[in-house]
């Protein structure tokens, strides 16, 4: 199973042609690529059978609206589409789970630090809800649909974390 | 998203074509390396342009997908009769202050919604710090708008959404 990764993450033909590549893309794009193209194609299946544009991040106020009882989680919309969010996130589990077991390395854990995933965690949160979409509604639908509001979100939210990945770095705090 | 419509299709049918499209979509999740915060992270500091593969191949497939919804079948969806339509949202402040605030959590953390649930299928438990603090953040912003939305109520002015 290593041969697949070692096939999907070799340089390819594009880096070969030309080296200097490399050096952006170190892991070579067949992985990278493909990976895209099998993300846009569940957005396509749900879009073709439902009309809906599925974006992951919804689903944090939809699933809060089955213990809350503050009126914003308890909207219409959100009641509306919480049980299909629940559905398309068990997927998403699923999904990676397979991946992990075949081609993929098994299951691994990450090595950055539990306060960046907390504090990162909660200001996704945030931010995700206040700017109405995440780098799937926005970064994947969005820029799908040609929307300027949400070129205008990937736009803003790329920069500001690049800024704050090297602002990170430069501090040293590894990993 | 047109979500002003009435509650989506609860069939079998329904939730089975989710599941289908989310098994996709977490399937590309794993591939493209994105339920990985080091590579994410790596793409952020520069040492790795891969993920704009990840997001441009995304929304090729999105866009054309999406024309042939709305621009040449024009039709209604079989599961839900709900219109082919685009996902077009206002631009407002929001937008704005919305990413910036997203922008800082996914550059500290190298984490997002759709990632962040992948992750848990690779039985990466750590990010569970992540997806707790995901759901923090959700509920705090709710809490706030709903107070907000309250005290603006009492005085008559008309909150915005």
């Amino acid at each position: 199973m290593v041969g697949l990764e070692g096939v999907l993450l070799q340089a390819g033909p594009l880096v070969e042609t030309f080296p200097w590549l490399a050096a952006f893309f170190p892991e070579g794009v067949v992985s990278y690529a493909l990976g895209g193209l099998f993300i846009g194609l569940g957005v396509a299946v749900i879009y073709l059978g439902t009309g809906i544009t599925a974006g992951a991040s919804t689903f944090l106020e939809t699933t809060l609206s089955y213990t809350s009882r503050l009126p914003r989680f308890n909207r219409r919309k959100y009641l509306a589409s919480r049980d299909w969010r629940l559905t398309f996130t068990l997927g998403i589990v699923l999904g990676a789970a397979a991946y992990a077991l075949t081609i993929g390395p098994g299951g691994w854990t990450t090595a950055v630090q539990p306060w960046r995933l907390l504090v990162g965690g909660v200001l996704v949160g945030v931010g995700t809800r206040v700017g109405k979409g995440c780098t799937s509604g926005h970064g994947v639908c969005g820029v799908g649909s040609l929307s300027g509001t949400s070129v205008t979100n990937v736009a803003t939210f790329l920069v500001v974390a690049a800024g704050t990945a090297q602002v990170v770095m430069a501090l040293g705090v590894v990993p | 998203m047109s979500d002003e419509t009435g509650p989506d299709g609860r069939g079998a049918r329904f939730h089975g074509l989710i599941l289908i499209g989310g098994l996709l979509f977490g399937f590309g999740l794993g591939v493209s390396r994105m339920a990985r915060p080091e590579v994410v992270l790596d793409f952020l500091q520069f040492q790795d342009f891969g993920l704009l593969f990840v997001m441009g191949g995304a929304a090729a497939v999105s866009a054309v997908t999406f024309t042939l919804g709305a621009d040449v079948l024009r039709g209604t969806a079989p599961l839900t009769g709900r219109a082919y339509g685009r996902r077009v949202k206002q631009l407002d402040r929001n937008v704005l202050v919305g990413g910036a605030i997203f922008g800082v959590g996914w550059g500290l953390s190298g984490i997002c919604p759709g990632a962040a649930y992948a992750s848990l299928g690779v039985g990466n438990w750590p990010i569970l710090w992540a997806i707790g603090g995901m759901f923090l953040g959700a509920y705090a912003q709710g809490y706030a708008r709903s107070v907000l939305a309250d005290r603006r109520g009492a005085e008559g002015i008309p909150g915005a959404d």
